[in-house]
């Protein structure tokens, strides 16, 4: 297991990667700076809906082992939400604490992609063993807002773009068919147990 | 030829002589240094900006004083970060897909209320007198660069085709052709783009028509063979690669209008005290500046009040976005 959880914390890293590569290269185009958000933006969102993808996955093939992982891709998505919203007040808005604040009052889509970094901000500091033992059944509801995060990331994305929906219909069609796919009704597979030695 | 009356120039239009000499001195120097040849006694000089060559050069452009304080933006940045969603949706993707676009042959149909209307080739429109202009552009989505155009006043070309008295407003559309332009195919706009200008906004002598950028017919990703500069307006208003020309009684409806009438008016004039309703216009990002300090603050009119604010002399601003 720590092999795969090693490939995986490697392969999230890669955009990270890129991006830096990009930025020591000067190759990001004539406006880098909106580049970074929309890049940090896209990849916490596809990093928030694979960790939804993992229930689906595990109902339809059986196969366990991809839960071990959630945790650390739900952190990956955060930490990507971070970048994105650092690069937001830092880069483009300067730091002016008072027009940052007008927007996320203000801008529809600045208000629900603040909120669902809020949500992210909670189940990240909530991720840990010890909340998850201390919230109890709790812990459950609350990372439900995994879902609502997901929700207001994609609305974040379509009250942005001028006319071409096309992008943020594809994350909004993916996340359909991952709650879709939770349905009860669907056949499912019965998880295999955890390989254990035999012994006769 | 338009030649404003001299109560209209103010004394801060006026070049002190000494700087004007020693302007020219520069330009001399710097034509000379990098080996461009002068054309000597017709007045004629070389353009002050030339591309890469990637483009046919296009010859006999007169330099103007328009914007020669503006450092423009690199022609990479200008050519590869462009809203032409016929060429598709991305910022990059117009000069993907610039080469489905084929600017020869072409003609632009000029008609309407107008006493001479006509077909003209874009040949023709060619062999009119080019001259270059720095203007600044700025884009409704708050970034902004610097263009150093080619091309000729549009006041003077549409007198051409004798507009009658009940010419008040200019339409203009884009070519209509999915072959050509891929991003027709789908649905996102109300095919062909159309845009529109006041009659006065059109004579004004701001107004431009565009046949080049930096010394070089434009790429096709910028509106090739022709198109709208108008700035003192957000960049939607300048309209690419036209085919038809069409004075109009009533006000046009534009295409960004029509797709969110709430957003995007018939005016369009650049403003910072008028947000757009999901963004603030009081700044903007200046392209090819990098990833720290490239915001600056939008000024009225892109910086053309003293030019063009008596155009809109007792217009609500607000409502008349």
């Amino acid at each position: 297991m720590i092999k795969w959880k090693l490939a995986v914390f490697f392969v999230c890293l890669l955009p990270l990667g890129f991006l830096g590569l990009g930025i020591y290269r000067e190759d990001l185009g004539p406006n880098p700076v909106e580049y970074l958000t929309h890049e940090t933006g896209a990849w916490a969102l596809r990093l928030l809906l694979v960790t939804l993808a993992i229930t689906p996955l595990r109902r339809f093939t059986g196969w366990r082992r991809p839960v071990l992982l959630r945790r650390m891709l739900g952190l990956f998505s955060f930490f990507y939400a971070c970048l994105h919203l650092l690069i937001w007040l830092w880069l483009d808005r300067e730091l002016q604490w008072g027009s940052m604040l007008a927007d996320i009052l203000k801008r529809p889509y600045i208000t629900v992609g603040f909120a669902a970094f809020l949500m992210l901000l909670a189940l990240a500091l909530t991720s840990n063993t010890f909340s998850m033992r201390r919230l109890g059944r709790g812990w459950k509801t609350l990372h439900r807002l995994a879902y609502v995060a997901a929700v207001l990331g994609i609305l974040h994305f379509i009250w942005l773009v001028k006319a071409d929906l096309l992008q943020p219909m594809i994350y909004l069609g993916v996340f359909l068919f991952l709650m879709l796919a939770r349905l009860p009704a669907l056949p499912e597979r019965k998880p295999a147990p955890f390989r254990r030695k035999v012994t006769s | 030829m338009l030649i404003k009356p001299p109560s209209r120039i103010k004394p801060s239009e006026i070049t002190d002589q000494e700087v004007w000499l020693k302007r020219r001195q520069l330009i001399k120097s710097a034509a000379a240094g990098t080996g461009l040849l002068l054309a000597g006694s017709s007045g004629l000089a070389q353009a002050l900006y030339r591309g890469p060559g990637k483009r046919q050069g296009i010859s006999g452009i007169r330099e103007t004083d328009f914007g020669e304080d503006l450092k423009p933006t690199a022609y990479r940045h200008i050519t590869s970060y462009n809203n032409f969603y016929e060429l598709g949706y991305g910022k990059r993707a117009p000069s993907e897909n610039a080469e489905f676009l084929k600017p020869r042959p072409w003609t632009v149909k000029v008609s309407g209320e107008c006493d001479k209307p006509a077909v003209v080739d874009i040949e023709d429109i060619l062999k009119m007198d080019q001259e270059e202009r720095i203007y600044r552009f700025r884009c409704v989505e708050a970034w902004a660069m610097v263009v150093p155009w080619v091309g000729f006043p549009l006041g003077n070309f549409l007198k051409r085709f004798a507009p009658t008295s009940r010419a008040k407003y200019v339409e203009f559309t884009t070519l209509y052709d999915p072959e050509q332009m891929p991003g027709q195919e789908r649905d996102v706009l109300d095919w062909p783009y159309r845009e529109g200008l006041r009659i006065d906004e059109a004579m004004h002598p701001l107004a431009f028509m565009a046949t080049g950028l930096y010394g070089e017919l434009l790429p096709n990703q910028n509106g090739a063979p022709l198109r709208l500069v108008v700035p003192w307006k957000y960049g939607f208003k300048n309209i690419k690669s036209i085919v038809s020309i069409r004075f109009m009684e009533k006000m046009p409806m534009n295409t960004w209008r029509r797709v969110a009438g709430d957003e995007y008016g018939f005016y369009a004039n650049v403003n910072p005290d008028v947000p757009h309703p999901r963004w603030s216009q009081k700044r903007h990002r200046v392209l090819g500046r990098g990833l720290f300090g490239s915001k600056e603050d939008t000024q009225m009119f892109n910086g053309y009040a003293d030019e063009v604010a008596g155009l809109y002399k007792g217009m609500d601003l607000r409502k008349n976005f």
